[in-house]
């Protein structure tokens, strides 16, 4: 199956249908919610016990909303398929939902965020689904307005699929230059399944606050199911953007092109499947003459 | 969607200065109980904009939930103020946390548009030629 954001507009994909999913398949549920539970640790809220007030851009069906409220905070969700929001309403997610495009901006008043997250949403940006999409003036109303609603030293946590390394790269450029510090986290990299991306934004000049924290599953560990124990331990910190660099299956070609032979089977492949195919003569495959 | 969304919530339609209050006008609201937390409070206090926060109140039909000043800080986080019944605090929680608008609508102050409320969710999907 191709990745969602390559089959329709998020409205669109996330239908009834889709959305159901979301209530009903365990797996996703639990792959949701662990996402979310790491980008809240990457979030990395002090922890005083007191609740923030968080953002969560595509919150969808209130997954990850749901993480939040689990751990006290107030969350505001934005979304922008209505049927996911249906979804979240019949769930009854503790959080205000909001049905709005996050490349339109996010229409929030300035420094009143703690934080945000945001699970699998920010690649449908880099989309142009409609004739007046431009994916990098989205991408700059989307972490332009993101940037001026979060509070001072506030952090953001964005897990996104990129398609390849430019489209991540886009991603981060724009955020970085919206006045972000940060980069990209990469948990299990060296698995194609388990592979998630974060970027962990700062909002505000970079300081010793703003250093990154380190990728699950860098130095080789394995990737099990149950990934709780934390990595936290110092080391050299790499944080790095990978891509499977798989060979390109070769064309069967010789210099000569195929040769006689293989014509000649073709033509009577074709002759049998009821086509019309010119009869074969001595020109039929010939060499051509080298003029050079 | 509770008044704490409201107070934070701006309209971005082109030609907006500053969007900011957005005019509510409901036509259901309910209230759903939540506990009260003094130190969120506190934490949040600061960021809300007292004055839409109490017109916000006002257009709900509740003229006396909170007044036209915001009161001193020492007086709603006074100690044991949080377990009196009608003190400033667990006004200011009720109105922020436990109110949620069901239906209505929210109207930008700058260019009129107006965001329809329906099923507790505000509409701020703009169109192609509003961005």
């Amino acid at each position: 199956m191709p990745r969602p954001e390559f089959q329709a507009p998020p409205d669109v994909f996330y239908n009834e249908s889709e959305a159901r999913k979301y209530t009903t398949s365990s797996r996703i549920i639990e792959i949701q919610s662990r996402i979310s539970e790491r980008a809240l640790e990457l979030l990395a809220l002090p922890n005083d016990g007191v609740p923030k007030l968080l953002l969560d851009i595509g919150c969808g069906s209130g997954l990850s909303g749901e993480t939040l409220t689990e751990h006290g905070h107030h969350w505001i969700g934005y979304d922008i398929s209505k049927s996911m929001l249906d979804v979240a309403l019949e769930r009854e997610t503790e959080g205000d939902l909001l049905l709005a495009d996050m490349g339109q901006g996010l229409g929030l008043r300035p420094g009143v965020i703690d934080g945000a997250i945001s699970i699998s949403a920010v690649q449908w940006l880099c989309n142009a689904d409609k004739s007046s999409h431009d994916p990098r003036a989205r991408l700059k109303a989307f972490f332009g307005s993101l940037y001026r609603c979060l509070a001072r030293g506030a952090r953001v946590v964005l897990q996104f699929y990129a398609d390849n390394v430019k489209q991540s790269e886009m991603i981060v450029t724009f955020a970085m230059r919206a006045g972000f510090a940060g980069g990209v986290v990469v948990d299990w990299p060296h698995s194609s399944k388990a592979k998630k991306s974060y970027l962990v934004l700062t909002c505000g000049p970079p300081s010793i606050n703003t250093s990154l924290p380190k990728g699950k599953g860098e130095n080789g560990e394995m990737c099990s199911d149950d990934d709780d124990e934390s990595s936290d331990e110092d080391g050299d910190r790499t944080v790095g953007i990978y891509e499977r660099n798989r060979a390109k299956k070769k064309q069967k070609t010789k210099k000569n092109g195929k040769g006689k032979d293989w014509l000649l089977k073709k033509k009577e492949q074709m002759r049998r499947r009821g086509h019309d195919v010119p009869a074969d003569t001595k020109y039929t495959g010939r060499k051509r003459k080298s003029y050079f | 969607m509770r008044l704490l969304t409201h107070n934070m919530l701006a309209s971005n339609v082109r030609g907006a200065t500053t969007g900011y209050p957005l005019k509510l006008e409901a036509s259901n609201w309910c209230t759903k109980e939540v506990e009260l937390n003094a130190d969120f409070i506190r934490g949040l206090l600061p960021k809300i904009d007292w004055r839409a926060l109490v017109a916000a109140t006002r257009a709900l039909g509740l003229p006396d939930l909170l007044p036209d000043e915001q009161p001193p800080e020492e007086e709603i986080f006074a100690k044991g103020a949080a377990d009196v019944e009608g003190s400033a605090i667990r006004r200011i929680h009720h109105a922020l946390l436990e109110i949620h608008v069901q239906q209505g609508s929210l109207t930008c102050p700058d260019t009129n548009r107006s965001f329809p409320i329906d099923k507790g969710i505000p509409n701020m999907m703009l169109h192609e030629d509003e961005v």
